[in-house]
């Protein structure tokens, strides 16, 4: 008969509390949040002012903490959606492949003649040999510095490719890696770019990688993307190249391997470059606002070892010439060096304010971005938009309940009763299962909790119609609820699966909000598939078991 | 006995192929009048499909939306829309509106630049406006996710094309794809009639529909399913009357609910996702029309092959089979 084992009665309760119990912290939003950053604080400074104890103790440390995480547009922040250039990369990389091969060939300079770097597209290093005649024996010299790829996709295959052409060998980064290179740029951008969001200490950014180059960024809370944007530094690369000459004309004309940049405070004056830099920012290990000999603003550094060692014993070679500190492709000083410089320490001038060189520091310290970045979107949501947005939804989501109630009470009376409690269990199981999954609740999202709320009762009615049929042929009340069930399963499992499909489909394809309102849509199928099957049902039984009605009105 | 409120009478027998020739054509019709005016007048796209920037404007002061275009145009930035928006939720002082700028050449996102100079212009004739968010979106990612958003469609179509068609008959599932076509066609007919913003949003809202609409149909294919079983002898166009007639009720609640759901969002959710709570109403209306009027024609028109031994797939998911215990 009307029977539900006594383990999936405890189970079902034990779901339902759970529910309860972990969707209970977003009713008390803002006390939680305060509890939570408390906390954060507490392992953070290890101690606690009034304040922070205050709101430790706003809510117990023994339930549940978790809460659902509040999208952009509910909470208000900026988004960027950022390319990662990746090919930038390949340049410099080709760059500083220049003297290595400069070296390696020059040693054969009695077979291959001549060696010169000729102009060449960005990424591409060619090297013309003075002997034509001898381009196989330049091939095997350069073959020698071609090391296998250190990936694991790539094993096999060789870092560069090398060709020939005419009396020119050609040198490019292979294939494979390019792949790798690839890679390790776009996550060492991200680890840049979430260094310097944390060093400002926003709360709750999230820093993602998205398909192969991009990354897309969201922090709560700032003004304006721009506001993102600066923080990001889009372009902070720092290095040390040795200077050729300075001109007055930006457009002269310049050898190959060697480039023009202007100077940062001069107007007017530029400087001719060798585009392959001493050393880099990348080989820093510190930076630090300091002050020059007169007592001005300046930036001390230090080297890797390394690092330390190449540009001491360029220092020593080049004694009395000038070398070009430079940054974001602008000479910010070019001193002329005095002596050795052991060590790998020194400082930056550069008629900085001491904001300036603080700012300064702190980007070389977080390092430089490995390449350039181009933002493709964009998104502002300020606070006030958001918590309007929050409170319409609140209002139409009540509103929505408390229509779906009152009908579905009209229509079926007790058993709209239970109906309705499963509705309240069901959205407590949404938010349970976002919070603890640490999903983010979107605009979208809630639109996606009301539509729930509208097609979850659909399970119920599926088996209440039927009820209501069995009855009518004269079935006895608790073989009508027990058939009612039963026959109504292959109707709810088949348009649950085919909506759970699409919203799948909505999940993987759609990106930002638009995936918010799908995983609020999909957790919602599975809670009323299980809160119409079970805890109705369960209601259900016991209620008929208190009553024992001879008949049933549906 | 007890109020219980019956939209639907205890037993109903409709014959939903009395007028099946107007309602039929109807629906050809709808479908066509919305590919005709969707290859004519087109869509409004928003900027995920097409670039550009969306700046939303706030103002304490009445927003006067012919002001506001001559602010900018002087700027030289493109083909602008300027829109005000309405909300019941805005207190009485609260003035929307929204300035929609195209991709400007040679650039993704929006430069800061331009976003400054177009809230100077606009202070200029309303002094109090302020952002209150913007959204900018590169050709590149628009690009994108139009093919993103095709994709998504004819992924869930396909996928339910051939789930309906493992469950039941393939005859089903061309019927369920039908029903599921003019859905999506008939709503973005709407949204070239009225030029409303179709955005990504929309496709999700499309997606949605796709999502209920095969839900409502696949609850009458799968009574159609047992009453084949049931009635042997009956002529199909019978049996499927006798299945819709039963479902009937169900049919009108669940929409019933979820109607009452999506208007109460509609008027009282904001302005932000009115439209995409608009499609989403206007697709369950749809949606529920098509899985009375639509799906079940197609398949009463191809006809089944009802003399085959009947395989009942629900046997091979479920222990407990509902058709034999009568």
């Amino acid at each position: 008969m009307l029977q539900i084992s006594l383990w999936k009665r405890v189970l079902i309760l034990a779901v339902i509390l759970a529910g309860i119990v972990f969707a209970a912290p977003n009713a008390f939003y803002n006390r939680v949040e305060g509890h939570n950053d408390a906390l954060t604080a507490q392992t953070k400074n290890g101690t606690l002012t009034p304040e922070e104890q205050q709101a430790k103790s706003a809510w117990p440390d023994w339930l549940p903490s978790d809460l659902v995480n509040l999208g952009l547009d509910l909470r208000g922040g900026a988004q960027l959606l950022a390319q990662v250039n990746v090919a930038d990369v390949y340049k410099s990389r080709v760059d500083s492949l220049w003297p290595e091969f400069r070296k390696a060939l020059a040693a054969d300079r009695a077979t291959l003649g001549a060696i010169r770097r000729v102009q060449a597209d960005p990424g591409v290093l060619r090297i013309r040999i003075g002997n034509g005649d001898q381009m196989q024996k330049a091939m095997e010299v350069a073959q020698t510095l071609n090391t296998p790829v250190t990936s694991l996709t790539g094993v096999g295959q060789k870092t560069y490719a090398i060709t020939t052409e005419g009396d020119q060998l050609v040198i490019q980064l292979s294939d494979a890696e390019k792949a790798s290179t690839d890679d390790r740029t776009v996550q060492q951008s991200l680890e840049i770019v979430r260094r310097r969001i944390d060093a400002a200490g926003t709360r709750e950014p999230s820093i993602v990688r998205e398909g192969s180059d991009r990354i897309l960024i969201q922090v709560p809370g700032l003004k304006s993307a721009q506001e993102l944007k600066e923080l990001i530094g889009t372009t902070a690369k720092l290095t040390f190249n040795s200077v050729i000459s300075t001109t007055s004309n930006s457009n002269e004309a310049v050898g190959a391997g060697e480039e023009i940049l202007p100077s940062s405070d001069q107007k007017g004056l530029y400087y001719v470059l060798d585009t392959s830099p001493v050393v880099t920012g990348e080989d820093l290990t510190d930076a630090r606002p300091d002050t020059d000999q007169n007592g001005y603003p300046a930036v001390g550094f230090r080297f890797n070892v390394s690092a330390a060692r190449t540009f001491g014993d360029y220092t020593q070679a080049n004694i009395g010439k000038p070398f070009a500190i430079v940054l974001d492709k602008k000479v910010i000083s070019a001193p002329v060096i005095q002596s050795h410089i052991a060590g790998g320490s020194g400082i930056i001038t550069g008629r900085f304010t001491v904001k300036e060189a603080t700012d300064l520091a702190l980007l070389l310290r977080a390092g430089a971005l490995p390449a350039s970045m181009t933002f493709l979107e964009e998104r502002t949501i300020g606070p006030e938009l958001g918590a309007d947005s929050i409170k319409a939804g609140k209002l139409a989501a009540a509103v929505g309940a408390v229509l779906v109630v009152v009908f579905m009470i009209a229509s079926y009376g007790m058993f709209g009763v239970f109906a309705s409690f499963a509705l309240g269990i069901n959205i407590a199981l949404i938010f349970a299962i976002m919070s603890v999954i640490g999903g983010t609740l979107t605009l979208p999202g809630i639109a996606g909790i009301v539509l729930t709320m509208g097609t979850a009762v659909d399970a119920n009615v599926l088996v209440f119609e039927r009820i209501r049929e069995e009855l009518k042929i004269a079935k006895k009340p608790a073989r009508a609820i027990e058939l009612g069930y039963e026959r109504a399963m292959s109707a709810i499992i088949d348009a649950n699966v085919t909506t759970f499909l699409t919203a799948l489909i909505l999940f993987v394809l759609g990106a930002g909000p638009v995936r918010g309102f799908a995983v609020t849509f999909l957790i919602g199928i599975v809670t009323s598939v299980f809160t119409a099957i079970w805890v109705t049902r369960l209601f259900i039984v016991f209620w008929f078991a208190r009553k024992r009605p001879k008949e049933i009105i549906l | 006995m007890a109020f219980r409120l019956k939209l639907v009478p205890e037993k109903t027998t409709f014959d939903f192929f009395k007028h099946q020739k107007l309602t039929f054509g109807f629906s050809v019709v709808m479908v066509l009048a919305s590919l005709v005016l969707v290859l004519t007048m087109g869509l409004n796209l928003g900027i995920d499909f097409r670039g550009g920037t969306t700046i939303r404007t706030e103002s304490d002061l009445p927003i006067n939306v012919g002001e506001f275009r001559q602010a900018v145009t002087p700027l030289d930035l493109g083909d602008v829309t300027i829109t005000e928006v309405y909300d019941p939720n805005f207190r009485a002082d609260q003035h929307v509106a929204t300035v929609r700028i195209q991709a400007q050449d040679g650039q993704e996102a929006i430069s800061p630049e331009t976003q400054t100079k177009v809230l100077a212009a606009l202070q200029t004739v309303n002094k109090d406006v302020k952002i209150t968010s913007t959204e900018s979106i590169g050709p590149k990612v628009s690009g994108e996710l139009v093919w993103t958003a095709v994709w998504s469609v004819l992924a869930a179509v396909a996928a339910i094309l051939v789930y309906v068609w493992l469950r039941f008959e393939w005859q089903f599932s061309i019927g369920a794809v039908a029903a599921l076509i003019h859905d999506v066609t008939v709503t973005v007919g709407i949204f070239s009639l009225f030029q409303l913003k179709f955005d990504l949003s929309i496709i999700a809202a499309l997606l949605t529909i796709l999502g209920y609409s095969i839900n409502d149909t696949v609850v009458v294919f799968d009574r159609l399913r047992e009453n084949l079983v049931k009635y042997k002898k009956m002529p199909l166009r019978e049996v499927m009357n006798v299945s819709v007639n039963e479902t009937l009720s169900r049919t009108v609640m669940t929409s019933g609910t979820t109607l009452l759901a999506l208007i109460s969002l509609l008027v009282l959710g904001g302005d932000v996702i009115r439209n995409f709570v608009f499609a989403m109403t206007w697709g369950v209306i749809v949606g529920t029309y098509s899985s009375v009027f639509v799906a079940k024609n197609i398949v009463l028109f191809i006809g089944l092959n009802r003399n085959k031994e009947k395989k009942d797939p629900s046997e091979k998911f479920f222990d407990k089979t509902d058709v034999a215990t009568d």
